[in-house]
């Protein structure tokens, strides 16, 4: 048992399918909401496992992608500070804001680290006192708690040189969203195993019962994507509107409560802009005030203030983002756009719809198959 | 940045300074790396985690690990059973 392998079995992903065209017999289009879970369906092929009327659309599930072009504007305004050292997990330096990105701030002399924990820049504010350190903090309630733990270790070693640019998104409120939306094709949600593994169910209980929509939790490995689809895919042929938590290794309905209320001890929901849908009413997280000796934007308030919002360039990722339109259906996709050289956010990280659709297709038909593949 | 991993607790370092975090070994596959269990006080040597970003954030519970499967059996069982019966509209097999 490693809770991996097991869950890529190919024979077993073959009954699931064979098992799901038996429950599905109209047309429903299911969106996965977690950029992990696009990676894995593009990358086992999943979708072309599905029967035919049964459409997966590609949700906004990646921090790194919805993350508005101002914030990374600000960030990249402090990592020109002199005397700040700018923390950043490492897919965000190549994320385009309005005029460069974080790596071109760095080669022109900006001091950006990459860290792989929100705890890491702790340690590097201890470690270099004469300098200021800021953690760029974007993330789901996923990475919320990580964020917050940080905080309150700065806090308590007294440390004064360390502060957050908190970009974090909450989830269910652009949930919401996308189902408020006039041209809104979404049917049922497979929602972020990971989400719900630390905030547990409630609010997308609320969800499930005001919108009458089937929300499933769904893990991130070939067959768990396949029992969430089956779940969802159950739940409409029966006209059910539920939450359902197949990921049931990983999550609880209370979610976990020491991740809980450390994020709820640091932060609190604000409105936040989401790249592509717009600012979205208690969709984000600020710092709460006791902890407002460690928000970078007070510490460092004329940077990146109240600025017109700059545009996104020709970059469709709005509508990527809310499953509107397929990467590959981009004009720029593959020749202006590459992970190279990417235009937009969903080309650059390693959770985003475009990129997955770049690494994976086309891929030879031997591979649909071959689930379990590496 | 956003994914989690899941891996097994080989060691558990006590004793570090009250105000720092408590840390384990957790395995990747081959790999191991230095992981703070905080959020997951009750994890011990040997329990399976999801890491994100450098912090346990669950405990991967052993009874629930072959759910997926148990609901394939379910699912499987239902469809033969819709066969048995027969699709609506479409005459029983000849015996
Ligand atoms: S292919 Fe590139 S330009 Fe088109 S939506 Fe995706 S990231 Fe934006």
């Amino acid at each position: 048992m490693r809770y991996l392998d097991e869950y890529r079995d190919g024979q077993a992903a073959q009954r699931y399918a064979e098992a799901l065209r038996a429950i599905v017999t109209r047309p429903w289009t299911l969106m996965e909401v977690c950029g992990g879970q696009t990676h894995a369906i593009l990358r086992y092929g999943i979708d072309e496992l599905l029967p035919p009327g049964l459409t997966l659309i590609h949700g906004p599930g990646c921090p790194v992608c919805v993350t508005p072009v101002a914030a990374l504007d600000r960030a990249v305004a402090l990592a020109r500070r002199a005397g700040v050292v700018l923390a950043s997990f490492g897919d965000m330096l190549r994320v385009p804001g309005s005029a460069a990105d974080l790596l071109h701030a760095r080669a022109a002399g900006a001091d950006v680290r990459i860290v792989y924990s929100p705890l890491d820049a702790v340690a590097l504010a201890e470690r270099e006192p004469e300098r200021e350190v800021v953690f760029f903090a974007v993330g789901f309630e996923t990475t919320a708690p990580a964020n917050a733990m940080a905080v309150r270790l700065a806090s308590r070693k007294g440390l004064e040189n360390f502060s957050l640019l908190a970009a974090q998104r909450r989830v269910p409120p652009a949930l919401d969203a996308i189902l408020a939306s006039p041209d809104c094709r979404v049917q049922a949600f497979l929602a972020a195993g990971h989400v719900c593994a630390v905030m547990g169910i409630a609010e997308y209980v609320a969800l499930a019962a005001r919108r009458r929509v089937p929300v499933v939790v769904t893990g991130f490995e070939p067959l768990d994507l396949l029992q969430g689809v089956a779940m969802a895919a159950r739940q409409l042929e029966e006209g059910r509107g539920e939450v359902e938590i197949p990921y049931s290794r990983a999550v609880r309905p209370g979610g976990n409560p020491a991740a809980r209320a450390a994020m709820d001890e640091v932060f609190e929901p604000c409105d936040g802009e989401w790249r592509g849908l717009g600012v979205i009413p208690d969709g984000a997280l600020r710092l709460r005030p006791r902890y407002a000796a460690f928000d970078a934007a007070r510490r460092f308030p004329d940077e990146g203030g109240e600025r017109p919002a700059p545009r996104d360039g020709d970059c469709l990722a709005g509508l990527v983002l809310q499953g509107r339109l397929r990467p590959p259906d981009c004009p720029a996709f593959g020749g202006r756009c590459t992970p190279e050289h990417p235009v937009g956010a969903p080309m650059v990280s390693a959770e985003g719809a475009c990129a997955a659709y770049y690494r994976y297709r086309p891929r030879p038909a031997a591979a649909v198959a071959a689930v379990g593949a590496p | 940045m956003c994914l989690g991993i899941p891996g097994e607790i080989v060691a558990v370092r006590e004793g570090g300074a009250p105000e720092s975090p408590r840390l384990a070994v957790v395995r990747f596959g081959g790999a191991e790396r230095e992981v703070c269990l905080d959020l997951v006080p009750e994890a011990r040597v040997g329990d399976f985690v999801i890491v994100h970003v450098g912090v346990a954030i669950s405990i991967l519970a052993r009874e629930e690990a072959d759910a997926v499967f148990g609901y394939l059996e379910e699912i499987q069982a239902l469809s033969e059973l819709e066969a048995e019966a027969g699709a609506p509209g479409e005459p029983p097999e000849a015996p």
